[in-house]
C-alpha cells in the first residue's frame, strides 16, 4: 500500500514536508477544532449539494478534509501532459466518430459501440462545431498506486462537477492557515474561472461576429450541483439561465431580460443532452429549449459540451482510449487505463465471473458509485446475486482489477488515518487547451473504504501542485 | 429582431422577479410580525379586546378563511397559521422560505452577505412547535424582525445600485403600502371621524393598536404627543411624508425606484404614470377629503391600484 505522506516506510516523502510539519506543530486536537470551523463557512456561504426526498437536511454539505493532498511540480508535469493528451484524443475520436468513422473503419473500436451506443446522438453527423471541439471541460479520473504509477479510471466528457470544491477548497484552507501557502509554495487554481470564461469566447458560433453573449444553463435551483452552477456564472459574470429564460426566434437564442429578448451565443450547459430540446431528444421532457438543437446545428450558438459527447466517456469505450491515443495523435500514451474486462467478450466474462470476488465490477451506464460490486469487500451472496445479473446481460458490465489505491493522512473523529483517494483535474479545450495545476481530490472517508463519490460518504481535499 | 446588444450587466427578467418578490416576502414576514406583536400587546389589555384583535390580526393578514373558528380565533391558531403553517403562503415561515428560494434562484444577483443573511437559521421555524413559539412569543417575533433587518440592511449597505437593487427596492415598498392599506381596510370602522366625540379608554386602545402594528407609535407621538384621533392617526398612516411605512413614502419611493428603471432602459411604461399619479393624489390630498369620501371606499380604491400597479410592473420587464 502506498502512503503519498510516508511512501511505503516511515519516511516523509519529500513533497509533504510542509504538510507534515504543519500537522506536527498544530496536533491533531487543534486540526479537529479548525476542521468545525470549516465546515461552519462552507455551510454559512451555502456551499452545499441538495439531497431531495430523503428526508433530514435538504441541502448537505460535502465533508472537507484539512489535510491537503500535494503533487511535487516534476509529478504534475507528467500527469499534465497526460491529461491534455488525452482530452486532445477523446475530441479526435468524437469528431471522427460523427464524420468519417475512420478508427470504425481501421477495426480499432467496433462500430456496434459506438453507434449502439444511448449516447450517440445520430443528428450530430457530419455537424462542425466550432474549433471541431465537443467536450470543452474533460474531467479525467487519476488513481495512483505507487510513485509513479498514475492510471487513468474513468473520463468524463459531458458536464463533469466538482470544480467549485477545487476552488473553494483552497479559499479556505488559505483563509485559516495563510502561512502554510507563504513565500508562494502552493501553485495557484484561481485562473480556473477566467481560463474557462476564455475557452467559451473561443468557440463563440459563427453567427456571432462581436463579443458573444455567454451564459450557464442550469435546470434550476433545485439541481444538486446549482450552487457550483451559481458560483461559476457569479466568477465568469456571465448570467445564470434555466431553459424557461431561453426562446428560438428567426434562428437564433434569445434570453428574456428586463430590457427585452437578448441574443445568446454561447451556453455552457449543465444540463444533460436528454433535457436539452424536448423537439430533439425527450418529447416527453418538461425541460429544455424547443427548437435549441436545430440553431445549434446550423451553426447560430455553440452548446458546450456538444450533444452526444457521451459516447467517448462511456465505459465500454473508455477501454479504447489509449487506442485513441496511438490512432490520431501517433503517440504513445502517457496515462495508462486501469486493466479492464469486458463482459461483452466471452472469454473476458468467463474470467470474471470466476474471479468476482477479487474483482470491481461496474455498469456500462453506471455513475457516482452505484451499482457495483466490490468483490473482496462483498458477501458470497452478494457475488452470486451479482453473477446473475451478468450472465443476463453481459454487454452490461466491465470489471477491473481491485487496485492498490493510494492513501492520503486524512482527519476524522478519532486522530489521522490513512484514506483512499482519487484526482479530477479538469482540462479546458477551446482553440487553445489549459489546465489548472491542480483538481479536486476526493476522498473515502470510512476507514479502508475505494468510494470516493460523494453520494457514498466521500469527502473533499485540498489539491497542491507545489512551485518548483 | 432589431436589438441592440448590451454591454454590462443584463438582468434577467425572471432574475428581477425574484428580487422582486425575495423582498415582498421579507417585508410582509416583517410586517406579520408586528401585526402579532400588536395582537399579542391587545390580549393583555382588560376587558374582550383580545379576540376581537386576534380577529383583526387574521383579517389583516388576508388570511382570516383559514381560520377554523373566525369567531373564536386564539392566540395558538394565530401562531400556527400565521407563524408557523408552511401551506399558508402569507405565514411567516413561507415567507422567509420563499424568500430563501427566489434568493437561491436570483443568487448570483445578491452579495455574499445578503445571501448570509438570508440563509442564517432559515431551518429554524421549521424546527418549531406551536408551544415552542407560544412560550417565547415575544423572542420569536423579535427574531424575525432582527432577520429580516439584517436581509435589508445588508442589501443596502453591499448591493451595488443596479437595475436589481431597484427591483428589489419596488417589492420591499409595494408590499408596505399594501401592508399599511390592509391594515387601515381592517381598521377603518375604529377610525370613523364621528368616533372623535366618544373619546374614552375603549377607543383609545382601539386607535393606537393601528400605530403599534406599524411600529409607529414613537414617531406618532414624536409629531402629535399622545393626541389620539381618527383623523390623525389616519393622515400619519396615508400621508406622512417621513414615517417610512405611510402611502405616500411609500409611494415616492416607487416612484423614485421605476424612474431610474425607466431611465436606465430608455422608456417609460403605464407603471410610471399609474404611480406618479397616486403620489401627486397623495401630496395634495388633506385628510379631511378622505374622510369626507369615505375612509373605507378610499383604502379600497387604493388596494385596487396598488394591485393594478404590480400587474403593470411584471408587464413592463416581462416578467
Amino acid at each position: 500500500m502506498f502512503d503519498e505522506m510516508s511512501g511505503t516506510g516511515d519516511e516523509i516523502r519529500a513533497p509533504y514536508a510542509r504538510v507534515a510539519k504543519w500537522i506536527e506543530d498544530a496536533g491533531v486536537a487543534l486540526l479537529q477544532k479548525r476542521s468545525e470551523e470549516a465546515e461552519a463557512i462552507f455551510r454559512r456561504i451555502g456551499i452545499t449539494f441538495a439531497v431531495y426526498g430523503e428526508g433530514g437536511d435538504p441541502e448537505r454539505l460535502i465533508p472537507f478534509d484539512l489535510i491537503p493532498r500535494v503533487f511535487a511540480a516534476q509529478e504534475w508535469a507528467v500527469l499534465d501532459r497526460g491529461i491534455r493528451q488525452r482530452a486532445r484524443a477523446l475530441n479526435a475520436f468524437l469528431y471522427d466518430v460523427y464524420h468519417r468513422g475512420e478508427i470504425l473503419r481501421a477495426g480499432i473500436v467496433p462500430e456496434k459501440l459506438v453507434y449502439q451506443n444511448a449516447a450517440f446522438v445520430p443528428a450530430m453527423m457530419g455537424v462542425e462545431p466550432p474549433g471541431r471541439v465537443y467536450s470543452h471541460i474533460v474531467g479525467i479520473d487519476i488513481v495512483r498506486t505507487g510513485p509513479t504509477g498514475f492510471q487513468v479510471l474513468e473520463d468524463n466528457c459531458r458536464t463533469p462537477s466538482g470544480v467549485s470544491y477545487m476552488l473553494e477548497n483552497r479559499e479556505i484552507m488559505m483563509r485559516m492557515f495563510p502561512s502554510l501557502f507563504a513565500g508562494g509554495a502552493v501553485q495557484p487554481v484561481d485562473a480556473y474561472p477566467d481560463h474557462l470564461l476564455k475557452t467559451l469566447r473561443e468557440v463563440a458560433p459563427p453567427a456571432c461576429n462581436d463579443e458573444p453573449n455567454i451564459v450557464l444553463l442550469t435546470p434550476g435551483s433545485f439541481n444538486s450541483a446549482y450552487y457550483e452552477h451559481s458560483f461559476l456564472a457569479d466568477l465568469m459574470g456571465i448570467s445564470l439561465v434555466e431553459p424557461r429564460d431561453l426562446f428560438i426566434d428567426n434562428g437564433l437564442v434569445w434570453m428574456r431580460t428586463t430590457h427585452g429578448p437578448q441574443r445568446v451565443d454561447v451556453i455552457y450547459r449543465r444540463i444533460d443532452d436528454d433535457f436539452i430540446d424536448p423537439l430533439a431528444f425527450r418529447p416527453d421532457s418538461l425541460l429544455g429549449v424547443p427548437g435549441l438543437f436545430d440553431v445549434y446545428r446550423a451553426g447560430g450558438v455553440t452548446l458546450c459540451s456538444a450533444p452526444g459527447a457521451g459516447v467517448a466517456d462511456d465505459k465500454s469505450i473508455y477501454i479504447y482510449t489509449p487506442d485513441m491515443i496511438r490512432f490520431y495523435l501517433g503517440e504513445k500514451p502517457i496515462l495508462d487505463n486501469v486493466p479492464t474486462f469486458r463482459c461483452a467478450d466471452s472469454d473476458e466474462c468467463a474470467h470474471v465471473l470466476d474471479n468476482i470476488d477479487e474483482l470491481v465490477v461496474k455498469e456500462v451506464h453506471g455513475s457516482g458509485g452505484y451499482g457495483m460490486l466490490i468483490g473482496p469487500k462483498a458477501t458470497a451472496e452478494e457475488c452470486t446475486a451479482y453473477s446473475e445479473r451478468i450472465r443476463k446481460n453481459p454487454s452490461e458490465f466491465i470489471a477491473q482489477p481491485t487496485l492498490a489505491l493510494s492513501t492520503v493522512p486524512s482527519l476524522g473523529p478519532t486522530g489521522i488515518g490513512a484514506r483512499h483517494v482519487d484526482l479530477r483535474p479538469y482540462c479546458l479545450v477551446g482553440r487553445d487547451m489549459r489546465l489548472v495545476p491542480g483538481g479536486l481530490t476526493r476522498v473515502a472517508l470510512r476507514e479502508g473504504s475505494l468510494v470516493v463519490n460523494s453520494s457514498q460518504g466521500g469527502g473533499v481535499k485540498d489539491t497542491w501542485v507545489l512551485s518548483e | 429582431m432589431g436589438v441592440e446588444r448590451m454591454t454590462g450587466r443584463i438582468l434577467l427578467s425572471r432574475t428581477a422577479e425574484s428580487l422582486y418578490w425575495l423582498n415582498r416576502y421579507i417585508d410582509r414576514a416583517d410586517s406579520t410580525a408586528r401585526l402579532i406583536e400588536m395582537g399579542n400587546r391587545m390580549a393583555m389589555l382588560p376587558g374582550a379586546y383580545s379576540q376581537q384583535e386576534w380577529r383583526s390580526v387574521a383579517r389583516a393578514s388576508g388570511c382570516l378563511d383559514q381560520f377554523e373558528d373566525p369567531e373564536g380565533i386564539t392566540e395558538a391558531a394565530i401562531v400556527r397559521i400565521l407563524l408557523l403553517d408552511k401551506d399558508n403562503p402569507s405565514s411567516i415561515r413561507a415567507c422567509l422560505e420563499n424568500a430563501r428560494a427566489n434568493a437561491k434562484s436570483a443568487r448570483t444577483s445578491l452579495t455574499m452577505a445578503m445571501w448570509d443573511a438570508l440563509n442564517d437559521g432559515w431551518r429554524k421555524l421549521e424546527l418549531m412547535d406551536v408551544a415552542a413559539v407560544q412560550r417565547e412569543l415575544q423572542g420569536v417575533l423579535d427574531w424575525v424582525k432582527s432577520r429580516t433587518a439584517m436581509i435589508r440592511g445588508s442589501s443596502t449597505s453591499t448591493m451595488l445600485r443596479d437595475d436589481g437593487y431597484l427591483f428589489l427596492g419596488l417589492g420591499g415598498h409595494i408590499e408596505r403600502a399594501d401592508m399599511t392599506l390592509r391594515l387601515l381596510d381592517v381598521k377603518s370602522y375604529v377610525l370613523l371621524p364621528e368616533t372623535e366625540v366618544v373619546g374614552g379608554g375603549r377607543d383609545h386602545h382601539q386607535w393606537t393598536s393601528v400605530l403599534y402594528a406599524t411600529s409607529a407609535v414613537r414617531a406618532y407621538n414624536h409629531i402629535y404627543r399622545s393626541d389620539y384621533s381618527p383623523g390623525k392617526i389616519a393622515g400619519f398612516l396615508i400621508l406622512n411624508k417621513q414615517f417610512p411605512r405611510s402611502l405616500l413614502f411609500s409611494y415616492s419611493k416607487i416612484v423614485r425606484c421605476l424612474d431610474r428603471l425607466a431611465e436606465s432602459h430608455g422608456s417609460r411604461h403605464a407603471c410610471n404614470e399609474t404611480a406618479e399619479k397616486m403620489q401627486s393624489d397623495l401630496q395634495r390630498l388633506q385628510v379631511g377629503e378622505i374622510f369626507r369620501q369615505g375612509l373605507p371606499e378610499f383604502v379600497a380604491e387604493t388596494i385596487g391600484t396598488t394591485q393594478r400597479l404590480g400587474a403593470e410592473i411584471s408587464e413592463a420587464y416581462h416578467f
